[in-house]
């Protein structure tokens, strides 16, 4: 059997990916596309140590649905405004948007 | 209380109250501000008479009952706490006292028996009443006492009262037509306006009623502090009455105004009262009671000597000393006698109410009062006699002498008066405290009609003055008179009655019946005390010398007297007028000349209460009503064995009859009156002419008895001037220019430069520093700033870099990185 660290290496891995988008990329839709990167890493090391540890309970997969709707829910949110930042100033890129710190 | 008690309650009240209703209500209304003063004066006359008459009644009915209780009325309230008494003032402890021997038997009974029943309450209100009646029970000697204040009638009080509120009532009358009530009204204030009516007319007859309120008040007290109260109250009256006028002024420096006249008088009495105040203190301290009757008891009086040893009766005499300061400044007698020739400068009524009817005679009345603590310094050495006499006896010639060089017509009466009050004075000096008081009555009776004859003679010759349009010569000035007699007869006529027995016009007059008795009580201790005569058993006594000084010095200025006298009323009214303003003077009109008619019945009739018994040596013919009345008021007193010499005149029931001071009192009126004829009366003095007195006399004598013995001007050199001097120099230049002010600028000047040096610290410490500080934490903030970029990766970027962190401690902590 497949040992529990290497899901968590690949986990890790697809974390570390989906950081450097955030960080790294300008555009705000990319950065919510990171996001789910790394919330989908989450989501593999819940259902491998679910799977590894206790897989007679259903915790470990509740709380991955649980991610999916919260990670649903929060691009919905996330891609509304930005779409509507776009109308207002026809730019979807992160730097430019630094009104909030006022 | 019985009714006796409670009209001599109200006697004050009338004028008092009057004071008050024209002050606060009746102040715009002349008409009804004069009748209310005289409404209220006319209450106490009708209440004083009542009271006074009742007293008579019981010395009519029975002498040897009047002599055995001389306190017909005596009522009191507890007024103030003394010592722990926390009890009711009309508790139980108050029966439980001893009962004093001149208090009514029948009601100490009734005390005693209600005492022990107090519980019905008819019993309880005869409780009440005993309590009330029992002067001086008001004693709880274990818890303290209350100091009483009352209201006390004796013979003494009850001649005061039928002599003071009267004659105080006639100068009102005369006082609405001085102020020329109903005539056009007068527009300046605080001078007189000749001819028209007085603007503050309400004023002075609202002060005139205090005026006479608290000299009933001081009449009826039964303690020295009531009386001291009353004084003191007149103090005040006599300094805004004289200073009445007070925007008057002269272009004469050397005549005193108004203004500074009232000044004057209250300081020079206020040096006597300080005295007095502290006088009464130690005879407080000495007895324990400010009441006379109390003090003056004969175990009273022996506890006192007790309590003073080493020094005895001499203390009481000390006491009586300073008692006496106070009538020494009051009734002006030397040295304090200067206050009241300026007083002249109030209006006359002013000077009829305060040289006759109140001020002065209180004075005498105060010492009549404490007269068995004079006698006991009489006792105890002959140096109280000379004291006492010598200043009466001194005054009396020294101001008849400075009356003779006057010209002022008030001038004259003015140093009449402090001649006359030196005779009372003198008398008391030799015990003759009746005589005093006869002289008291009968003085003030002329007295006031002389003042108000003379103030009708102003009065006319100020409207002389108007008439002409003169207003440069004197209207008082007697050499600008003359030739009044004609169109004044009234004036003239009453003016000559006082003028005579001023001047002790044998048989008639009262003047002569007083005086002859100062003298024949005089005559009387000399003869007695030091030639032996009349069954004396102490022949050689030095008292008598005091008794020998008195009569020659007082039958000098007897004549005197009647030579000034006679002076006045022949410049005044005989001859030709010798100005234009005596020229066009008129009589005045009937609210004047009224209350000079029925004083002039006084002058004469006043006298004939005191005819002595052995008069001519007869027996049994005349009675001297006068002597015996009052001599009853310390009848008591002065026969209980206390006194050991027979000093005192009174322990005597009547003087033997005596030659040499009738005669002598016949022989220096008629001497001063037919020489005042033969140099004024025969040639009246010619217009312009210079007054003969001052051709006889030689210039630098005469100079010095017209400026008074210049007294002002030694007083101005020995007390005022160093006075100004320490004040202006001593205290205002070096004290308080100097010391108090040095004092104050240095500590200003100290403040003020630790303020500039805590200025330049401020600046540097808490103005650059702060503002540095504040800088520079503003520069850290803007480094700071730059964190707080907007951008949301630089947010993630560091929040990652602090997870990181984060999580490397504490995988390091788990591996025991840190040695925990």
């Amino acid at each position: 059997m497949i040992p529990l660290s290497w899901y968590l290496i690949v986990a890790a891995a697809l974390f570390c990916i989906g950081m450097y988008g955030i960080l790294a990329r300008r555009n705000a839709v990319a950065m919510l596309m990171a996001v789910e990167l790394t919330l989908n890493a989450v989501n593999i090391n819940l259902i491998a140590f679910w799977r590894y540890t206790d897989p007679s309970s259903s915790a470990g997969v509740a709380w991955a649905i649980f991610v999916f709707t919260v990670a649903a829910a929060e691009a919905a949110v996330g891609l509304a405004l930005i779409i509507s930042i776009y109308r207002q100033r026809e730019s979807v890129i992160a730097e430019e948007l630094d009104i909030l710190k006022y | 209380m019985d009714m006796l008690e409670i009209l001599t309650w109200l006697i004050p009240a009338g004028p008092l109250l009057a004071f008050v209703l024209i002050l606060l209500v009746t102040n715009q209304n002349k008409r009804l501000s004069f009748l209310l003063a005289w409404a209220g004066i006319i209450a106490s006359v009708g209440l004083a008479w009542f009271v006074s008459f009742n007293v008579v009644g019981v010395f009519l009915e029975s002498e040897k009952e009047l002599k055995k209780h001389p306190v017909q009325v005596a009522s009191s309230i507890a007024w103030l706490p003394i010592g722990d008494y926390y009890g009711d003032p009309q508790g139980a402890a108050y029966a439980e006292a001893p009962a004093k021997d001149y208090a009514d038997d029948s009601h100490s009974e009734d005390a005693s028996h209600s005492a022990d029943d107090g519980h019905s309450e008819d019993v309880a209100y005869a409780d009440e009443e005993a309590k009330a009646d029992d002067y001086g029970k008001a004693v709880a000697p274990e818890t303290g006492t209350w100091f009483r204040l009352g209201v006390s009638v004796d013979p003494l009080t009850a001649v005061m009262l039928f002599m003071v509120p009267f004659a105080v009532f006639m100068i009102f009358v005369y006082s609405v037509g001085y102020h020329n009530f109903g005539k056009p009204a007068g527009h300046f204030l605080g001078i007189p306006n000749h001819g028209q009516e007085e603007p503050l007319f309400t004023r002075f007859f609202a002060l005139m009623s205090l005026f006479a309120g608290a000299m009933l008040t001081l009449v009826v007290a039964d303690n020295l502090l009531l009386i001291f109260v009353g004084w003191e109250i007149m103090g005040f009256c006599s300094y805004s009455l004289i200073g009445f006028w007070y925007a008057r002024s002269y272009d004469d420096p050397k005549r005193v105004p108004p203004r500074e006249a009232s000044i004057k008088a209250f300081m020079t009495t206020r040096i006597a009262d300080v005295v007095m105040l502290m006088g009464l203190v130690f005879f407080y301290r000495t007895f324990g009671t400010l009441n006379y009757t109390e003090a003056f008891t004969s175990d009273s009086l022996v506890n006192a000597i007790d309590i003073l040893q080493p020094f005895g009766a001499a203390g009481l005499g000390i006491m009586a000393l300073m008692i006496f300061t106070g009538t020494v400044g009051k009734s002006a007698q030397f040295p304090l006698h200067v206050w009241l020739p300026d007083a002249m400068e109030g209006p006359t009524p002013v000077s009829a109410v305060i040289h006759a009817a109140a001020m002065v005679s209180a004075g005498i009345y105060l010492v009549l009062r404490i007269f068995p603590l004079i006698g006991m310094a009489l006792e105890a050495s002959p140096g109280f006699a000379w004291t006492i006499a010598g200043i009466g006896a001194f005054t009396a010639l020294m101001a008849a002498t400075i009356a003779v060089a006057q010209n002022d017509v008030k001038g004259v009466l003015a140093y009449s008066t402090i001649s006359q009050l030196g005779f009372m004075i003198a008398a008391i000096g030799i015990g003759g405290y009746i005589a005093a008081a006869f002289h008291l009555i009968t003085h003030a009776y002329f007295k006031a009609l002389l003042f108000m004859g003379s103030g009708s003679v102003i009065h006319g010759m100020e409207h002389g003055a108007e008439h002409v349009h003169d207003h440069h010569s004197d209207p008082q000035d007697m050499r600008l008179m003359g030739g009044l007699r004609e169109k004044m007869p009234t004036t003239f006529w009453t003016f000559v009655v006082g003028g005579m027995a001023l001047s002790g016009f044998p048989v008639i007059t009262a003047g002569f019946w007083s005086k002859d008795e100062i003298l024949a009580e005089a005559w009387y201790v000399f003869t007695y005390d030091f030639l032996g005569q009349h069954g004396s058993s102490h022949a050689g006594d030095p008292f008598g010398l005091v008794g020998l000084m008195v009569f020659v010095v007082l039958c000098i200025a007897a004549f005197l007297t009647a030579f000034y006298t006679t002076r006045q009323i022949c410049l005044t009214f005989l001859g030709k007028p010798r100005s234009e303003l005596a020229e066009h003077a008129h009589e005045s009109d009937g609210y004047m000349t009224t209350p000079l008619v029925i004083l002039s019945f006084f002058a004469i009739g006043a006298g004939w209460v005191g005819i002595p018994d052995t008069f001519l040596g007869t027996e049994g013919v005349f009675y001297n009503y006068f002597h015996h009345f009052v001599g009853a008021t310390l009848y008591e007193t002065v026969n209980n064995g206390l006194y050991k010499l027979d000093l005192i005149p009174h322990k005597i029931a009547s003087l033997p009859f005596m030659i040499t001071p009738l005669a002598a009192s016949i022989v220096v009126a008629l001497g001063g009156i037919g020489l005042g004829w033969m140099v004024y009366g025969r040639k009246p003095l010619e217009k312009g002419a210079i007054d003969p007195v001052a051709k006889v006399i030689p210039a630098p004598i005469y100079d010095f008895l017209q400026n008074k013995w210049y007294l002002d001007e030694l007083y101005k050199a020995v007390f005022v001037r160093p006075v100004v001097f320490f004040s202006e120099v001593v205290v205002y230049e070096v004290m308080d220019k100097g010391l108090i002010n040095g004092f104050l600028h240095l500590v200003a000047n100290l403040t003020y430069r630790l303020g500039e040096v805590m200025r330049v610290t401020e600046n540097a410490v808490f103005g650059d520093g702060v503002d540095w500080l504040s800088d520079r934490f503003l520069d850290l903030t803007k480094e700071f700033r730059t964190f707080q970029s907007g951008k949301i990766q630089e947010y993630a970027l560091l929040s990652v870099l602090i997870a990181f962190v984060f999580t490397a401690f504490i995988i390091l902590l788990n591996a025991g990185a840190f040695g925990i």
